[in-house]
């Protein structure tokens, strides 16, 4: 799929804004059409974009974007559906940067995991988007958390491959419960243990794997015409891994460096200024020990807020308040729960980085705008005009486990809550099916 | 409920008391060195060479709200620990008795100390690797003879961690590769240099064993048995039936020395020779004694009805099933054989067996009179037992279910006392009842909320106010700015 870069995805939002102020976007389906306005009234709305409104008025457009924002004076558009939602609190829909939703139904069963590529090293084309399942049952069950955005990444190899983003809603009425909107939003590598196994044995191999391959990725851009007829020196991977890779340069698709230690930290940072990369530490455990370099150069990193053990020697540095002193030096905190099934806990993660020291409003952040920046898309991830409306309506604080979420919004389009395989079983199972006494115990 | 305690302990008690009086003593000792090859009992605990030392503090704990997991809540009350008991419990405002530490508990909760009834801390410690790994003895599918008191490493970082998270007791359990996995040990949360220092006073061993994918994954990935859920079974069947042979050879041979003994001159030629012991059929005869709890890992309804069945037809009591994602779907069956549940919050769906796990299975089992647990099986989630329970309740609450506080603080309190059989000691706020108390800054099922304080039999092993230093040495000295650090003070 062809690439958004950040500038581009910011025009494509101006465009529309401009058509949606005159007519009906080009580009709108009979589905979106026939959504009707609608208007969130009375919240306390956290807009992540450095407000917080009380009795607020949301006014979701036709085309699912959000059409106004403001206090209770906002002007109502004539014949909008008014929700009345005072009392709760309406914050962006949540992302997470780093999951296997939808390509991993159960992970121990292997004909339903589709997160990795083959066998090789260098896997860069492979596109984990090409085993999204939108009707994965796990997706409804995410949703109850409030998710209406997830990194989908692949796993496995020295380079794993291409991320995707998914949406948790129906793309333009379709019956389903998620879909893919951008299938190459970054491309995946792995450095540390995980990359040091992968090349053979030790973080040196790593690196030397991912300098040839990046000398090939350059030259295969620049020899293209020759490799085509043939004259071309041997390169470290296939046409399209080198291909892929190509989109990585010159700051472009930004690169998940998977990695833990201080130490492997400053060899990928290294590294990511010596080819030309966009890096985004994921994991990071060591990160707090790098958090100036981090901060000075706006890498952001993606935390497991709740890591606080040796899990692994890379990681002998961990502690539960991580995020909280890289979100005070200044590097962009992302949170995440690294997880499949628990997506859906992402919520109780950022509540748990608060209460290891990081501020609310950086933790909101941090599971909402700043995955959304990281990643490029500029056009999802806080309350404002003209950005998607994903928006999620909670009885009391989003991170607060006796709050539940009320209402979800994905495209402006409300989403069912209780649709979901859980809640179903529950309902079938609140009686007991009639069966005799059970017997007694002798 | 009284425990055989050592057998050598009391043995060696024994001689030296038969050295110190001559053998004209008065009291017959109750074991002789001829008894020394053959067991009296079949929860002998090990001997104790490096036993904690505890220095319980007098505490008193004011204007707290006081959540005593019995059914009570205080608001605004006072709580006396003295000699690692709790003393009083009170609505009143109490005396401090002299030299006691008096804590303002205005704005803030107190709980007994969390209990774990499924952790594998020690056995398969942080950092995960190869050499520490020594959770599965999956070297055959049926390991009775195995105590995962001897596997539990006492430096894992994690269980200082669990404590932070006002965790006071948790049974370290085998993994569940095997049917048969092998004894668990109980642990209450004080320092100690072997697992053997760290065992909770008076707690029984515990037995794991497990059905479901993990024993067929395990053995059938090798080409053995079980590869099939009915191989299990037959496993299962199979060496509890050998279990109960040996147990009546065993009780032929008691027999027979008490015939021998009660003659009136016991012919040493003739004496019974005991049988050759068998360790891990031991194991099993101690849990169809009872003296053994067993807890069984068990997913299905289907499967945990069959091993219902199991139970009855080898005669021995399940005290606990564990993850059994799936006992809300049985839970009239489970609250009529008083077996407790443990099991999680919200995980599911990693395996086919937890496909259908629901946030509400434990008020479910609550609901139907049973007795349900949340437990960790995780070094993470074992330091917020308190948000896990806090979760199945509003999950609960949310379906409009009737439950209390009070009933889901039971989930990580009361509920697991009673399935590891130590619930007579600990696992309510109750005067009598060993001080195993946490201090929350906020009320405990808020995701803010910390424990401020940890009481283990009235030591305060955890004050958030210090910085501790680590308990496991493996986290003394593990980066160069601790070594700058000595520089600058050498310069």
């Amino acid at each position: 799929m062809r690439l958004l870069n950040g500038q581009i995805r910011t025009l494509l939002i101006v465009l529309a804004l401009c058509l949606w102020g005159t007519s009906a976007s080009a580009q709108t389906s009979p589905d979106q059409t026939a959504l009707g306005q609608t208007v969130l009234r009375g919240a306390k709305v956290h807009t992540v974009a450095g407000e917080v409104i009380d009795d607020a008025v949301i006014v979701v457009g036709k085309d699912g974007k959000i059409a106004a924002v403001g206090g209770p004076d906002t002007k109502v558009p004539e014949g909008a559906e008014v929700v009345d939602v005072t009392g709760k609190v309406i914050t962006p829909g949540l992302v997470d940067a780093f999951t296997s939703l939808g390509v991993v139904e159960i992970w121990q069963t292997g004909s339903t995991v589709d997160h990795a590529g083959s066998g090789d090293a260098v896997r860069a084309a492979f596109s984990v988007s090409d085993g999204f399942n939108p009707n994965s049952v796990l997706i409804p069950i995410t949703r109850t958390g409030g998710v209406t955005s997830v990194v989908v990444v692949p796993g496995g190899g020295l380079v794993s491959g291409k991320a995707a983003w998914a949406r948790l809603g129906a793309e333009n009425g379709a019956k389903q419960a998620a879909f893919v909107d951008d299938a190459s939003v970054a491309m995946v590598v792995n450095h540390g243990e995980r990359g040091a196994r992968a090349a053979g044995g030790s973080r040196g191999a790593a690196m030397e794997s991912l300098r040839e391959l990046y000398d090939d990725v350059v030259f295969y851009r620049d020899n293209k015409e020759g490799y085509d007829q043939n004259r071309s020196r041997k390169l470290a991977a296939s046409r399209l891994d080198l291909e892929n890779l190509g989109a990585t340069l010159e700051q472009g698709m930004p690169v998940l460096f998977r990695v833990n230690r201080a130490s492997d930290i400053r060899v990928v940072l290294k590294f990511a200024d010596e080819v030309g990369l966009k890096p985004i530490i994921v994991g990071g455990a060591e990160a707090w020990q790098v958090a100036d370099e981090l901060a000075e150069r706006k890498v952001p990193v993606v935390v497991e807020p709740t890591l606080n053990l040796p899990e692994r020697f890379e990681k002998l540095g961990a502690r539960a308040d991580n995020a909280a002193l890289l979100a005070e030096a200044g590097v962009p905190v992302v949170l995440s729960t690294f997880s499949t099934h628990n997506v859906r806990k992402l919520r109780q993660a950022a509540g748990n980085a608060v209460r290891a020291g990081m501020s609310h409003t950086d933790a909101l952040e941090a599971i909402t705008a700043a995955p959304a920046r990281a990643l490029g898309r500029d056009d999802i991830g806080t309350v404002e005009v003209g950005k998607a409306a994903d928006l999620v309506v909670w009885s009391g604080d989003p991170f607060e486990l006796s709050t539940r979420v009320e209402r979800l919004y994905v495209d402006g389009a409300e989403t069912s809550l209780d649709n979901n395989r859980q809640h179903k079983l529950f309902e079938r199972y609140r009686e007991l099916p009639r069966r005799g006494e059970p017997a007694e115990r002798d | 409920m009284q425990y055989p305690k050592s057998l050598l302990f009391l043995l060696a008690a024994a001689l030296l008391a038969g050295c110190a009086t001559g053998s004209a003593g008065d009291k017959a000792p109750e074991f002789t060195a001829e008894d020394i090859d053959w067991p009296e009992g079949m929860n002998a605990q090990p001997r104790d060479l490096t036993p904690v030392e505890v220095e319980p503090e007098t505490v008193l704990i004011e204007g707290a709200t006081i959540m005593t997991a019995t059914g009570e809540v205080i608001e605004g009350g006072s709580l006396l620990l003295e000699d690692g008991k709790i003393a009083r419990v009170s609505e009143e405002k109490l005396d401090a008795p002299e030299g006691a530490k008096v804590i303002d508990g205005t704005g803030r909760f107190v709980t007994p100390g969390l209990i774990d009834t499924h952790s594998h801390l020690g056995v398969y410690p942080t950092p995960y690797v190869k050499a520490h790994s020594d959770g599965n003895e999956a070297s055959a599918p049926t390991t009775p003879q195995v105590d995962a008191a001897h596997s539990t490493w006492p430096q894992d970082p994690g269980f200082q961690k669990a404590l932070a998270g006002g965790v006071t007791a948790l049974q370290i359990l085998p993994g569940s590769a095997n049917i048969i996995g092998g004894r668990a040990v109980t642990l209450e949360l004080h320092p100690g240099i072997s697992a053997q220092a760290m065992h909770f006073d008076g707690a029984p061993d515990g037995l794991k064993m497990a059905c479901g994918e993990n024993p067929k994954r395990v053995y059938g990935d090798r080409g053995g048995m079980p590869s099939t859920r009915m191989g299990t079974m037959a496993v299962w069947r199979q060496t509890l039936q050998k279990a109960r042979e040996t147990r009546r050879a065993y009780e032929k041979y008691r027999e027979a020395l008490a015939r021998w003994k009660s003659a009136k001159e016991p012919d040493p030629k003739s004496k019974p020779q005991p049988p050759s012991r068998d360790l891990g059929m031991e194991t099993l005869i101690g849990a169809m004694e009872g003296d053994i709890l067993v807890h069984i890992h068990c997913y299905r309804a289907d499967e945990m009805i069959q091993v219902l069945e199991l139970a009855d037809e080898f005669d021995f009591e399940i005290r606990s099933f564990h993850h059994a994602l799936e006992a809300y779907k049985i839970r009239d069956v489970l609250a009529e054989w008083n077996v407790a549940v443990s099991t999680w919050a919200d995980w599911w769906g990693y395996k086919v067996e937890m496909h259908d796990g629901i946030p509400q299975n434990a008020a479910l089992i609550h609901a139907a009179g049973g007795r349900a647990i949340i437990h960790s099986d995780s070094p993470n989630d074992i330091q917020r037992l308190n948000q896990e329970a806090a979760k199945a309740y509003w999950a609960a609450k949310h379906e409009g279910m009737e439950l209390s506080e009070d009933d889901a603080l039971r989930w990580i309190t009361a509920n697991p006392a009673w399935a590891l059989g130590i619930d007579e000691a600990t696992g309510t706020i109750e005067a009598g009842k060993r001080a195993d108390v946490v201090l929350w800054s906020k009320h405990p099922f808020s995701v803010y909320a910390e424990a401020d304080m940890v009481w283990v039999e009235g030591v305060r092993e955890y004050d958030r106010a210090e910085d501790p230093a680590p308990w496991s040495d493996f986290e003394v000295g593990q980066f160069a700015d601790d070594a700058s650090a000595d520089d600058e003070e050498v310069q």
